[in-house]
């Protein structure tokens, strides 16, 4: 199952690296990454990634939550599809 | 892979702009529940609701975990409960339990106490339209609904007045809570059979024992789309407001399907109406003044609800095979704070209102009037809205709040209903033809066979 995960907030340091600690440990490869800061402070991290077997979207979700209150950034884990639907045909 | 920008528009759609899935309903058929005891129907009621419906809820919140898009409301609908019950005679102890079944499980709302009864009224019909009042008053999350007029069978008057007296006697009965039975009671005109969206949801007789029906929104969306192309002409406006229904539309879709095939329960139709909330940034009203208005009501308003309507449908019938509902962009009055704003003002009143109904996709709905308004003008209020959605082939309903014991000021009924001000009707009245009653004939267009 491959989801997005997005990352939004003020940029500081260490939100990438977190964020990519926590998703090895819940067994999830990064197919894909993108991240752009906006005028040297709004930070925003999307990432494409394969969920391991055995683990959901909110396992992943949770994880992550707990980087999110670190770091004062907003995180959201979604399925694909959503973005799918809404963009191709 | 999608690209950055596509994917931060979806997501701030949803944290920004108040896009979501307004509700996933669940539509039952009961027609296997009746027999001709009153206790048994009920019984078995219940049981097909719990039994159909006992993971209903948690694998809905489950699918708005997995595409993170909210999903507001989870409700049940069922077959039109004056067939149901009409060879036991146990409308209310059938409400009570729709009532009890809804609440274990975890259910806002359960529409279908309905009636359809535009070319005549059985005995049996009659009786259950009397029994609403006392259910709507004695039940939390029951909706009811009754449809008056088609555009094939013309207008039953007979009904009309009835219903007249019907939304009296409710706001009489629960006016300790603000009169909400009216709340909860839609009166329609060419009610359609797979609408998602309560208090009007009923399962269609010619729909299939269990269905999934979706109601998405987004007002907030369109309006943030409209923002970006200010000065620019018409048919720019109509195609952008198509492309963000298209978009919006696509994502109902998949939610659709996939509740469907994790409840096992066939796939209905996605109705996209622009159904407002009282939030900021959620509401209907301000997309039609972002369209160039300098306040709903003014000049000019029912043109561009018109091409709001329009272009809704057309951007939804572009992403989706299965649209259907009702489809548009829903005015209610108590739920909308632009719409709330125009009439505290005094820039919008009942005409304009009535005007919009003719090109909006429903009609006047939670609209709070003086607690004094006469059972026959009610009736009459109701006659004008059937005549609108008979004579142009569309859907029209009345959702109105009698307000017992006020004439003027604001009711407040909480929540996603929001609060209204009471709504000024004039003072004539047309309690002579009410008195009439009979059947206003279908129109020569409706002969088309």
């Amino acid at each position: 199952m491959r989801a997005i995960v997005s990352v939004l907030g003020k940029d500081t340091k260490g939100i990438i690296a977190n964020v990519s600690m926590t998703l090895y440990k819940q067994d999830a490869n990064i197919i894909d990454i993108s991240q752009t800061v906006l005028q040297n402070e709004y930070f925003t991290m999307i990432m494409l990634v394969e969920i391991g077997e055995g683990k959901t979207i909110d396992d992943l979700s949770k994880a992550l939550d707990v980087v999110a209150k670190e770091f004062k950034v907003e995180i959201r884990v979604q399925h694909e599809d959503i973005f799918n639907s809404m963009h191709r045909i | 892979m999608l690209n950055h920008n596509e994917i931060i528009q979806t997501i701030t759609m949803i944290k920004d702009l108040h896009l979501d899935i307004r509700t996933v309903t669940m539509h039952i058929s009961l027609f296997d529940c009746i027999t001709d005891d009153a206790d048994r129907t009920a019984g078995k009621v219940y049981d097909k609701l719990t039994s159909k419906a006992k993971n209903f809820v948690s694998i809905v919140n489950g699918i708005q975990t997995k595409y993170g898009i909210p999903i507001v409301n989870k409700r049940l609908s069922v077959s039109p409960i004056s067939l149901i019950g009409a060879a036991s005679g146990g409308y209310e102890k059938i409400a009570l339990a729709m009532d009890k079944a809804a609440k274990e499980l975890n259910i806002n709302f359960i529409g279908g106490y309905s009636a359809i009864v535009q070319k005549g009224m059985t005995k049996q019909e009659e009786e259950f339209i009397h029994t609403i009042p006392k259910v709507l008053s004695e039940t939390d999350v029951v909706c009811s609904s009754v449809n008056v007029g088609s555009t094939k069978a013309g207008i039953n008057m007979d009904a009309v007045r009835l219903m007249g007296e019907i939304i009296k006697e409710t706001a009489e009965k629960t006016k300790d809570a603000n009169c909400i039975g009216c709340a909860k009671l839609v009166v329609f005109a060419n009610a359609v059979e797979d609408n998602p969206f309560m208090a009007g949801s009923f399962n269609g007789i010619s729909e299939g024992d269990c269905v999934i029906n979706v109601g998405i929104s987004g007002p907030g969306v369109v309006k943030a789309a409209i923002e970006r192309i200010k000065g620019q002409d018409c048919s720019v406006l109509s195609e952008t407001i198509k492309n963000t229904a298209f978009k919006i539309s696509r994502m109902g879709e998949l939610v659709g399907r996939e509740a469907a095939k994790q409840l096992n329960a066939e796939f209905g139709i996605i109705d996209l109406s622009l159904a407002p909330t009282p939030e900021v940034g959620d509401s209907v009203g301000e997309v039609l003044e972002e369209m160039g208005l300098s306040s709903v009501g003014a000049h000019g308003t029912t043109a561009c609800l018109a091409m709001l309507n329009d272009a809704v449908k057309k951007g939804g019938s572009m992403a989706s095979s299965r649209v259907g509902g009702l489809s548009g962009a829903f005015i209610p009055v108590s739920e909308d704070i632009g719409m709330i704003r125009a009439v505290k003002s005094g820039a919008l009143g009942m005409d304009k209102l009535e005007a919009m109904t003719s090109v909006c996709s429903v009609g006047l709905d939670m609209i709070a009037i003086p607690g004094s308004t006469s059972a026959k003008t009610i009736a009459a209020i109701i006659a004008d809205e059937a005549a609108i959605g008979v004579i142009n082939g569309k859907t029209t309903a009345v959702r109105i709040i009698p307000v017992i014991g006020k004439e003027e000021g604001e009711v407040e009924f909480g929540g996603l209903m929001g609060r209204a001000p009471i709504m000024n009707i004039g003072n004539g009245n047309a309690d002579a033809f009410i008195d009439r009653g009979g059947h206003i004939p279908a129109p020569i267009h409706s002969y088309r066979n």
